[in-house]
């Protein structure tokens, strides 16, 4: 026990000493987990805070032109800027370039004349079938000329597919409205009586938006209850750094034959290197949720709000923490260089990173890239997290994610026992 | 009859994948209280027989003891010996107190008694100005100190050295050897491997040639001297050993 204990304070002594590891440890994931939140955070923001200004070139004349211009300015998403001339200053993308517009709607000059037209064909067709009016429809063409939709070629495609339904949304309001107000005029020979457009335009069928927590909580799903959980674990395993090439150091610099030469087990030092980085870890989850919970706020991000099950937190920490330090260790005792030990633990933790879910949800992975997902510990570690934090679950719901968890593990002790073993260092 | 610090008995050792035999057939006696030199051109197998000796290498044919217990019992032997690698093999972000703190108490001392010997150890070295800097900081010659001070500190009764003077200058050496000296004096038997023959002749009383795996002779340096009708062991050997380059 006092060999333990001198291994750990050795251990310890060197790590704080390592200016360069502790600030990849710590520094880096702080910085990244306040980036990522803070971009994830505003991209909301700049949805729901009328942040993207929308170019509306209207060529018609007509009254329904405009209700749709209200319709998408009701939405609430978009600063609108309308303009009548599109040909004045040079074409539509010198327009948009000069009102630092992302989108820009061509609304053509037939627009109200071509609805219209459509509505009233429907009309016809409404009243003939219900036997209101023996008139036939008539052969009129009900085509409406395309609305030209001009995005910024920058603007992602998630984005752009979000705008052109809240376009098509607001059209279908109009079109639907101005059919209806037909009809009712064509029956009736009155216009649409702004109590029944109110009734049967406005008062939608509400959608009642529910996470699917295990624990029934209203858990609040923002970027930070994603994303510090998500880059705690990108964290715990970037000790590769400073654990791997701690190892590689040792091995070469004759420490660990010296150690072995010693009358203690060099299993000793293995296992203080163990204590030492899991201490670690778990430094890094209080550090990093320390800064979700009492940092963000201050800065105007969401604050972290931790799950219900501590004790289940802290055991997930606790086997995320083996994992990151067993697959530090491995690349450690199988690296014959620092160098080497530095550039493949860096670039194999931002793959692991990537193909486990953190840089891109698994649920979007493609279905060839799940079977090397499963194989990532970072994806069990993150899904055991999500459990916790986004799922509100407890430790029983976690045990599907958390043995892979623990065998990957496992594994990877055995392996850095045989690397060990094989190089002759134990 | 004298008491065996070393025995190693027919001793043979083969690389993993390597045709070529590396040790063949050795046998040697080191008796307590010698300062044992075992020399050799490189690749001539002395660290490979030093890490069998030690207990570093697996043995695969024969046997070896340390004071008459097998090398293959790590726990009795590692309180036995001492060994000082030709690297610096501690760690350098520490001090030298932190480091003699780590190694003793790994090697079974404890409290007033260890701190009593790194006390001891860093004045007889000449470390002890300089015992609060971290070790990254300290010149080529005291580092070796150091890495001889962790050797030492448990008051080995067999202390092997690879190398442990090289690339320090000469008053380092001067001392080093002194201080080998007077461990000896106090009963340490010392195994010692360098390629600097002069200070061998300056520190060692037996010594063994060691060339392309075998013993090619294993005497004091005055019988060695006498037989072959040389006036120093560099003459010597050159005349056994040849001229050509022996590691290709």
């Amino acid at each position: 026990m006092v060999k333990l204990w001198a291994s750990i304070r050795k251990d310890l002594l060197i790590l704080t000493r390592d200016k360069l590891g502790l600030t990849l440890m710590f520094g880096m994931p702080i910085v990244l987990v306040l980036v990522i939140t803070s971009i994830q955070n505003s991209t909301f923001e700049l949805v729901n805070e009328n942040r993207f200004t929308f170019l509306i070139v209207n060529h018609d004349n007509g009254e329904l032109s405009d209700k749709l211009r209200e319709s998408i300015k009701a939405m609430g998403s978009f600063r609108i800027i309308e303009t009548y001339d599109e040909t004045e200053s040079g074409g539509i993308l010198s327009l948009m370039d000069k009102n630092d517009a992302i989108l820009a709607l061509v609304i053509p000059e037939t627009f109200t004349a071509d609805l219209e037209k459509k509505s009233l064909k429907v009309t016809e067709r409404v009243m003939f079938d219900f036997g209101v009016s023996d008139v036939p429809p008539s052969h009129v063409s009900d085509t409406v000329n395309s609305l030209k939709l001009y995005y910024t070629p920058v603007l992602q495609e998630s984005f752009r597919h979000s705008f052109q339904s809240a376009v098509l949304s607001a059209l279908q309001l109009v079109e639907n409205r101005h059919t209806l107000e037909t009809i009712y005029q064509k029956i009736s020979n009155k216009d649409l009586p702004e109590e029944l457009e109110n009734q049967l335009l406005h008062n939608k069928t509400n959608i009642e938006e529910i996470p699917a927590s295990k624990d029934g909580a209203n858990v609040v799903l923002n970027a930070t209850q994603h994303n510090v959980p998500a880059w705690t674990i990108f964290a715990m395993f970037f000790i590769v750094i400073s654990l791997g090439s701690g190892i590689v150091r040792e091995k070469v610099s004759g420490s660990f034959i010296r150690l072995k030469t010693m009358p203690t087990s060099i299993l000793v030092s293995i296992l203080s290197k163990q204590i030492t980085y899991l201490f670690v870890s778990i430094a890094q989850v209080i550090v990093i949720f320390s800064i979700g919970m009492y940092l963000f706020p201050v800065v105007g991000l969401p604050k972290l709000e931790l799950p219900n099950d501590l004790v289940g937190l802290l055991i997930v920490s606790l086997i995320c923490g083996l994992c990151a330090l067993s697959y530090a260790l491995c690349v450690g005792v199988f690296s014959k260089t620092q160098e080497q030990a530095n550039g493949f633990g860096a670039v194999s933790i931002f793959i692991l990173a990537a193909i486990g879910g953190l840089l891109v949800p698994s649920f979007a992975m493609p279905e060839s890239f799940r079977i090397f997902m499963i194989l990532s510990p970072l994806y069990w570690c993150l899904e055991s997290f999500h459990d916790l934090f986004l799922e509100g679950g407890k430790l029983a719901n976690m045990m599907p994610n958390l043995f892979p968890l623990i065998i990957i593990t496992l594994f990877l002790q055995v392996l850095a026992f045989f690397g060990l073993k094989k190089k002759n260092l134990i | 009859m004298s008491e065996k610090a070393v025995s190693v008995q027919n001793v043979n050792y083969r690389y993993p994948f390597q045709n070529k035999q590396c040790l063949e057939g050795i046998n040697l006696d080191i008796i307590v209280g010698e300062r044992f030199g075992l020399f050799g051109p490189n690749g001539a197998g002395k660290t490979t027989l030093l890490s069998l000796m030690t207990g570093l290498f697996k043995l695969q044919t024969g046997s070896i003891s340390l004071m008459e217990h097998p090398v293959g019992n790590r726990k009795e032997i590692n309180a036995l010996f001492g060994y000082v690698p030709q690297e610096f093999s501690f760690y350098e972000e520490l001090t030298a107190t932190e480091n003699l703190d780590f190694f003793g108490t790994l090697s079974g001392l404890r409290g007033q008694q260890l701190t009593s010997r790194i006390t001891e150890l860093m004045e007889i070295l000449g470390l002890i100005s300089s015992r609060k800097k971290r070790v990254q900081q300290f010149s080529g010659g005291m580092k070796r100190r150091v890495n001889l001070a962790i050797g030492v500190i448990h008051n080995p009764k067999i202390l092997f050295l690879d190398e442990p003077t090289v690339g320090v200058d000469i008053q380092t050496r001067h001392q080093i050897i002194e201080f080998l000296k007077n461990l000896n004096n106090e009963g340490t038997t010392l195994v010692y491997t360098s390629h600097l023959l002069r200070e061998a002749e300056e520190l060692c009383n037996k010594v063994a040639l060691i060339d392309e795996g075998k013993i090619i002779e294993h005497q004091t340096i005055e019988e060695l001297l006498v037989s072959h009708n040389e006036v120093g062991l560099e003459g010597l050997f050159l005349k056994l050993t040849g001229k050509t380059y022996r590691d290709n």
